[in-house]
């Protein structure tokens, strides 16, 4: 199959280009952007005329709900979002049902995710067993079984014995750790942020230091077992900042936030909205503001999703009951555009933060188009806009704090090993 | 329309009561109306007779569509219902509608031995429920695009007033 | 959803959630109307016809047998037809819903709710459910909010004190885990009491409460001062597990209402307490059966107060 995309705007954040040209891509990779290669015939010509040609969105946080979560989601339907959302490559946490704590759970879900031949998947392997905190996992096998990096998901561990030698473990093999800094004992019981909002509508809280005092024993555990770290979901102005200096000091870390906190505060939560029981909680403006200036300034390497799909029983409860998360994948793409345009960020630095950046976490060969890479490609109309509604969502969770906001940015073509798993057009 | 003037229409009610009072009497005002109208009889009465007020909201049949009356005042009864002879005392008698929830009210504090009605204004050919005043300060037909009140200003002068039904 | 949830287009009530944003008018006019049925329970016969063919259902998601009681005897004088509910861990074990719940109820032809939920935001979720002829009262929901009894606090207050424009009131306690609190302050605020003061141990007040318009004391020899009302809050026992507190004896020493603290306060000042009380832990029994105790006419004025809502809603 040889497919030529034609008169796109193609935006490359890794080469720095960024001009009106053609990708011609033949056996899955891409052959050649610019001129034609000669004796290159097109089975199919894709017109890219005013839309934009990138490469496929890098998700860091996505979780598919398999196994042991069908009921909220499949593979397959949430494969079909990341798709429609022009994710071409996601991570998935461990905080499956079981845990991926076995190398056979790994390899079945890579096994079933590689059969839908849609996007690559690449699952974090358990740190503990059973995502306990007491035990580490065989994060060796879990590598060959295709695990890219270790992560404790949302159940941080409050042995610090535990975690540093996790990290001395890791770091013996040169994996990533990565970890959402939450103090367990600090954020016991607490559901939004400690701060006016949680007060008025009386909600048990998480102050910030549940976020800063995790910070700072990663870092200093990091500075000692030379365990490279990923933080995730960064929440606090504070913590920002504490990233912004150990990096300064050359210690080797990335972090990311998600699109929820990018854009939402505390306020937000208005009369208990449980589309907005999310975990970390949304904290205060500033905080908001300070992860909008940290995601440009480059402290925040990435933007994910942190997709969370969750069904409408588990949502419609009173808002401390009713389970965290929120929906993602399709959101991701226009949430980052909405950051770009606010901020006055450049088109090519915004799908940065999408692409080629979280790449490199995860030591990918993607996010990027290169030729004789392998032709993972998202096409998007910059101008076309549409309504977060669920009609218009294609995974099976539709709880999103974003319900009834119109996005601008629309998603058109997407293709995987130069194949097209998504067009519009099938939406309609 | 020429409105009677309230203060003399009064003082007719009060010499044709005056000779049917007992010692059991007492006067009872109904909001709002009604307890300027008791006001102001009372000392051409008797200026000791027992003299309490009613607010019939709690009883009106009109609830469902339209619900609770924006101003309820306290109902004040400072005697026994129970075997008392009730002057009952309302500006305009129209449907009679307020009457029968004023009696209901009264019954829910006792039993009377008797109630009695006086009005100011009788608004004649309206009535829906088969209730009369026994005493009458004057009989009057009003448009049925009109209410008429009995109105007090600032310095407690009382007088007629017709508004529209907008 | 940024418009208020409690109010109908016309601005006025369609379900009392919390006091949080309530205009002055409608909580004024809720007081005068609880003045008028303060008279009915002096009736002979206790009852008005107001509410009668309607059906309040008392849902009692967490035990409570006083506010459900005074819920229920007030709703009786009005005539309705009152159904109690106390739905425990198991019927919702089955696997129901809280809206599954409040489905069937209102397949019974339901009128109001009046709802007790041990999760903040419990009642405005229900409110958000419900069809549109169905009126929800919040007889308590998590830390949230109490809007009836704040109400009838304020009613007491007016009772005794006349006005709100010159009165200084302390409330006492555990602010942090008190929807009572809140419900007092937002009433108190909005009714134009100058001085609202909060006393209690940092671990027992909320984050930034003095954005809701409060002085906060930690000294309660300091924060009695010279005030007109004073509002003793109840202690939970298991404040002593969370680390928040060391012990009974040393709470009571430091924030328990003694007659000789009492004295700093103003000489006419009165002591409330939303109930039931913790003899001995956060007041002591003389003062709470002293002679500037006004916690039994709180009762009282609680269910005129009860009957007003109920019947303000029922007719918006």
């Amino acid at each position: 199959m040889k497919i030529h995309i034609k008169n796109g705007r193609v935006i490359d954040p890794k080469s720095q280009l960024d001009a009106i040209t053609d990708v011609y891509i033949a056996a899955g990779k891409i052959l050649a952007i610019g001129a034609m290669p000669a004796d290159f015939h097109a089975n199919r010509v894709i017109d890219a005329s005013n839309q934009i040609v990138c490469p496929g969105l890098v998700d860091l946080a996505a979780r598919l709900r398999e196994p042991g979560f069908e009921y909220r989601a499949t593979l397959e339907s949430e494969m079909n979002a990341a798709c429609a959302g022009g994710v071409t490559s996601l991570a998935c946490p461990p905080d499956t049902d079981p845990p991926l704590d076995e190398p056979g759970l790994v390899e079945m879900l890579k096994f079933r995710a590689k059969n839908l031949h849609q996007a690559h998947v690449y699952p974090l392997g358990a740190l503990t067993q059973k995502l306990e905190g007491t035990r580490i996992t065989e994060m060796a096998e879990l590598r060959d079984a295709g695990c890219v990096g270790f992560s404790q998901a949302d159940a941080p561990i409050s042995d610090t014995q535990v975690l540093a030698r996790a990290m001395e473990y890791a770091a013996t093999f040169d994996f990533t750790v990565w970890l959402r800094p939450e103090d367990s004992y600090l954020a016991k019981g607490g559901v939004a942020h400690d701060g006016f909002v949680a007060t008025r509508l009386g909600l048990p809280a998480i102050p910030t230091s549940a976020e800063t005092v995790a910070v700072a024993t990663i870092l200093l555990l990091a500075r000692e077992t030379n365990a490279r770290v990923h933080l995730c979901r960064l929440s606090s102005a504070p913590a920002i900042d504490m990233v912004r200096r150990a990096k300064a000091e050359g210690l080797n870390i990335s972090c990311d936030a998600s699109i929820n906190h990018l854009h939402l505060s505390e306020m937000d939560i208005g009369y208990f909205d449980p589309n907005y029981h999310l975990v970390p909680p949304l904290r205060a403006t500033r905080d908001r503001d300070a992860i909008r200036a940290g995601l440009a300034d480059g402290t925040i390497d990435a933007l994910c999703s942190d997709h969370t799909p969750v069904d409408d029983d588990a949502k419609q409860m009173p808002f401390a009951e009713a389970e965290a998360g929120a929906t993602g994948l399709e959101l991701l793409l226009p949430l980052a555009l909405k950051w770009a345009q606010e901020q006055n960020i450049s088109l090519i630095k915004a799908l940065a933060r999408i692409t080629h950046q979280p790449a490199q976490i995860l030591g990918l060969n993607a996010g990027s188009l290169t030729v004789g890479q392998a032709a993972d490609i998202c096409i998007f109309n910059l101008d076309a806009r549409w309504q977060v509604i669920p009609a218009n969502l294609r995974s099976q969770g539709k709880n999103t704090p974003f319900l009834g906001y119109e996005m601008q940015g629309q998603v058109v073509c997407t293709l995987v090993d130069g194949q097209v798993v998504f067009e519009a057009d099938d939406k309609q | 329309m020429n409105l009677p003037n309230p203060n003399e229409l009064l003082a007719q009610l009060a010499a044709v009561i005056k000779p049917t009072l007992t010692a059991n009497t007492v006067l009872v005002g109904m909001h709002t109306g009604g307890v300027w109208a008791a006001d102001y009889l009372q000392p051409l009465l008797d200026s000791h007779m027992p003299h309490g007020s009613l607010d019939i909201s709690f009883y009106r049949d009109d609830f469902e569509r339209i619900g609770l009356h924006a101003q309820v005042k306290p109902t004040h009864l400072p005697f026994e219902v129970e075997g008392r002879d009730i002057l009952l005392i309302d500006d305009v008698l129209y449907t009679g509608r307020s009457v029968r929830a004023a009696m209901n009210a009264l019954f829910d504090y006792g039993r009377p031995a008797q109630i009695r009605l006086a009005v100011l204004i009788d608004r004649i050919g309206d009535r829906q429920l088969p209730i009369a005043a026994d005493f009458v300060g004057a009989a009057l037909p009003v448009p049925a695009h009109q209410h008429i009140h009995l109105v007090r200003d600032t310095q407690l002068q009382l007088a007629l007033k017709l508004v529209d039904i907008s | 959803m940024t418009l208020n949830p409690q109010l109908n287009a016309d601005g006025s009530l369609r379900h009392l959630l919390t006091i949080d944003g309530l205009p002055r008018a409608i909580l004024t006019h809720i007081l005068d109307t609880a003045e008028s049925f303060i008279s009915v329970s002096e009736q002979e016969v206790k009852k008005v016809p107001l509410l009668r063919g309607k059906a309040i259902f008392n849902l009692f998601f967490e035990a409570s047998t006083r506010t459900r009681t005074t819920f229920e005897i007030a709703a009786k004088r009005l005539s309705a037809d009152v159904i109690n509910l106390n739905i425990n861990a198991s019927s919702q074990s089955k696997g129901e819903t809280l809206l599954d719940t409040v489905d069937n109820l209102s397949a019974m032809q339901a009128d109001m709710f009046v709802v007790r939920h041990a999760q903040s935001g419990a009642a405005h979720m229900i409110a958000r459910h419900v069809a549109p002829h169905i009126h929800v009262v919040n007889a308590g929901d998590g830390r949230h909010a109490h809007p009836t009894q704040g109400l009838l606090d304020v009613f007491t207050i007016r009772k005794y004190k006349g006005e709100f424009h010159n009165l200084r009131v302390a409330i006492v306690g555990d602010v942090l885990h008190s929807r009572v609190a809140r419900s007092q302050i937002h009433a108190l605020t909005t009714l134009g009491v100058p001085e609202v003061r909060v006393i209690a141990p940092k671990t027992l007040l909320p984050v930034g409460v003095e954005q809701m318009g409060v002085h906060v004391y930690h000294d309660m020899l300091a924060g009695l001062k010279d005030v007109d009302v004073v509002i003793m809050l109840r202690l939970q026992n298991e404040r002593m597990r969370g680390a928040r507190l060391p012990s009974v004896q040393e709470y009571f020493k430091y924030y328990g209402l003694t007659q000789e603290k009492l004295a700093l306060a103003r000489p006419d000042a009165i002591v409330m307490h939303p109930g039931p009380m913790n003899r001995g832990v956060e007041i002591d029994s003389s003062v709470a059966d002293g002679k500037q105790s006004v916690i039994l006419p709180q009762v009282t004025y609680g269910i005129a107060v009860r009957m007003a809502v109920m019947s303000i809603l029922a007719g918006n």
